[in-house]
């Protein structure tokens, strides 16, 4: 539309047609930015996708690694380091959150309970390379080697923001007058927080481990120091474990083909895993809140 | 209720029976417990900083400042010296954000006053999902994808028309300064985005709706009143988006080439800090080449600690000055 014919069509004065055509295009060129903006998201997964599809079998979720040049092997040991070092990081990040949670959120006014929430946000904004600097100064360099033990460390500190803040917010969701009603009947605080406001914000707690995992999940940086990396299987968590990401990295900055194509194929697990258990996380939040009819 | 002593009254005055009480219902020990636990973040960010200068201990007195300032870095002859590295984070974060601030505030406007209600939450959701996609994957596609689909084409294009501008010199390479601050465009994208959306629609509505009685247009309501008010907010989004450019590791790693080029050209490879300490430290052969990449850690640990500090003080201010409540 032309800031003629806008003119001639509505006959009102020509700067407010000016001004009509601006908010048009203004407009306009924020739509196709948000437009943009689902690109590189759809471009990426549908690549990983289509290229990582090719040499996907049942035996590359089981296999070793195989030399280079060698038909298949797989990344078998990478899916179990992950998980294992993964879970080590929850054992260690979901009970410290969610009881930091309930910390924070009893003492949201006071001096202790703010500077808890500034330092959560903080810790949340520290690269997680750094954590794994932590991790190898704290626990590789003591015990002398890289350890399944110090990659899960360096994902705890990574995972203990994300599920004390998830957790924090649906804590402030639980309406006042449940907390209340557990007190009026006699109820402990301890008990009122655990056995009444906990399971009522359960939600905001699967909700943050899903997260967390979903983020640690994905973190390469920190396994360089840590867990750093072996191509058999291993269940010792004092020893190197294999990560998918680091297997990614690792594949990838090689320059075999061969490997490129590894590397491809582990990056759609991992995507799968890590923007399913997202997806997941935020659907349930959303349902739950619906149910429960908080939002 | 039946008291179950007659002097139940009188010792809920004094000391002794106040505690006891406390202990016997059990509230002492857990709320000792939790509080252990909220300390324990404190302290996990006062430990890392502490650990760092612990084992940064040897170039620190061994190079003073001039760590910051000079520019070999060289482990045979044990010189260190970060500057390359130091310019090559800044270079590259502050050009991600050129890339991202205006893009990411449109998304927002976009996200918090246009879109129709259907739209919002799934596009919103799509969005987020990007800042989910890990590093390592961003990287992998950065390299065999978006380098020469996107990167090299562009680097042509540039050099042919500008090359008499130095940011544009040749020779044209794939993985460059301009590949890294591209894909960290795109990684703190949806960081800027949400934040910005959020802030946007925190504020109170009674501004934009009398702009409109005063017959203001909607971008005239959103470029006069939304984005001023909003301002402090939208600088704190992009603090928040400058602090994980700034530390990103991986996919810079992978897109960047690796090499301390002095050049002023985007078109050549470049070096940071975060993907000089995640290429070297494994190699690094004794105490003071890994003391010096730790040295290395604690810049970026200090600039990401005051960045994110301030942040998250704008982004607070915002939050408590229009809905009076924390965010």
């Amino acid at each position: 539309m032309s800031e003629r014919e806008i003119i001639s069509v509505r006959a009102v004065p020509s700067h407010l047609g000016r001004r009509r055509l601006v908010n048009t295009i203004m407009l306009t060129i924020t739509g196709a930015l948000a437009v943009a903006a689902v690109i590189p998201l759809v471009w990426i997964v549908a690549h990983v996708a289509a290229e990582g599809a090719r040499f996907i079998s049942p035996t590359f979720f089981t296999d070793v690694p195989k030399p280079v040049g060698i038909e298949g092997g797989g990344i078998g040991n990478a899916i179990v380091g992950s998980a294992i070092v993964v879970g080590i990081a929850c054992l260690i990040a979901v009970p410290v959150g969610i009881a930091a949670a309930i910390y924070s959120h009893d003492n949201a006014t006071r001096p202790l309970g703010i500077v808890i929430r500034f330092s959560t946000d903080v810790l949340s904004g520290i690269p997680s390379i750094i954590m794994g600097i932590f991790a190898y100064a704290v626990v590789v360099v003591p015990q002398g080697h890289f350890s399944a033990l110090s990659g899960g460390f360096a994902l705890a500190v990574i995972m203990l923001p994300i599920v004390l803040r998830t957790t924090e917010e649906m804590l402030n969701l639980v309406p006042r007058s449940l907390r209340e009603g557990a007190l009026a009947l006699g109820a402990p605080r301890w008990r009122t927080s655990l056995r009444v406001l906990l399971p009522a914000a359960m939600s905001g707690v699967v909700t943050g481990i899903m997260l967390g995992i979903s983020r640690v999940a994905g973190e390469a940086a920190p396994m360089i120091f840590t867990a750093f990396g072996n191509p058999f299987y291993a269940a010792d968590v004092t020893q190197p474990m294999a990560t998918l990401p680091h297997t990614i990295f690792v594949y990838a900055i090689s320059p075999y083909k061969d490997l490129h194509d590894k590397a491809w194929t582990t990056a759609l697990v991992l995507i799968v895993l890590v923007l399913g258990l997202n997806l997941a996380a935020r659907l349930f939040t959303r349902w739950r809140l619906k149910k429960m009819g908080w939002k | 209720m039946q008291s179950p002593r007659p002097s139940g009254l009188k010792s809920l005055g004094s000391t002794t029976g106040r505690f006891r009480r406390w202990w016997n219902h059990g509230d002492l020990p857990f709320r000792a417990a939790i509080a252990l636990a909220g300390i324990l973040v404190l302290v996990i960010v006062l430990a890392i900083g502490r650990e760092l200068w612990a084992h940064s201990i040897l170039p620190r007195e061994k190079f003073g400042l001039a760590f910051l300032t000079t520019s070999t870095w060289d482990p045979v002859r044990q010189q260190f010296g970060a500057l390359p590295f130091i310019i090559g984070t800044i270079e590259t974060s502050v050009l991600a954000l050129i890339m991202a601030i205006p893009a990411g505030i449109g998304v927002a406007i976009f996200l918090a006053e246009l879109a129709p209600d259907w739209l919002r939450a799934p596009l919103g959701t799509l969005i987020e999902l990007l800042a989910a996609v890990p590093s390592v994957v961003f990287g992998l596609w950065g390299l065999f994808v978006f380098i020469p689909d996107v990167v090299k084409p562009l680097g042509n294009t540039l050099h042919s028309a500008f090359s008499f501008v130095p940011l544009f010199d040749g020779p044209v390479y794939g993985p460059s300064r301009l590949a890294a601050s591209m894909i960290l465009a795109i990684m703190i994208l949806p960081t800027i985005t949400a934040v910005t959306r959020d802030v946007f629609l925190a504020l109170p509505r009674t501004q934009s709706e009398a702009a409109f009685a005063l017959g203001a247009t909607r971008w005239e309501m959103i470029a006069r009143v939304l984005v001023p008010q909003s301002l402090s907010g939208i600088l704190g989004a992009v603090i928040l988006g400058l602090g994980r450019a700034l530390g990103e590791t991986i996919a810079v790693t992978m897109v960047i080439g690796n090499n301390p080029d002095l050049s002023a050209s985007l078109l050549h490879p470049g070096y940071t800090m975060a993907s000089l300490i995640a290429n070297e430290f494994s190699e690094a052969t004794n105490e003071t080449y890994v003391q010096a990449l730790i040295e290395i850690g604690l810049v970026l640990f200090v600039i990401t600690l005051l960045l994110n500090m301030i942040a998250r003080l704008l982004v607070w201010r915002v939050a408590r000055r229009f809905t009076g409540g924390t965010a």
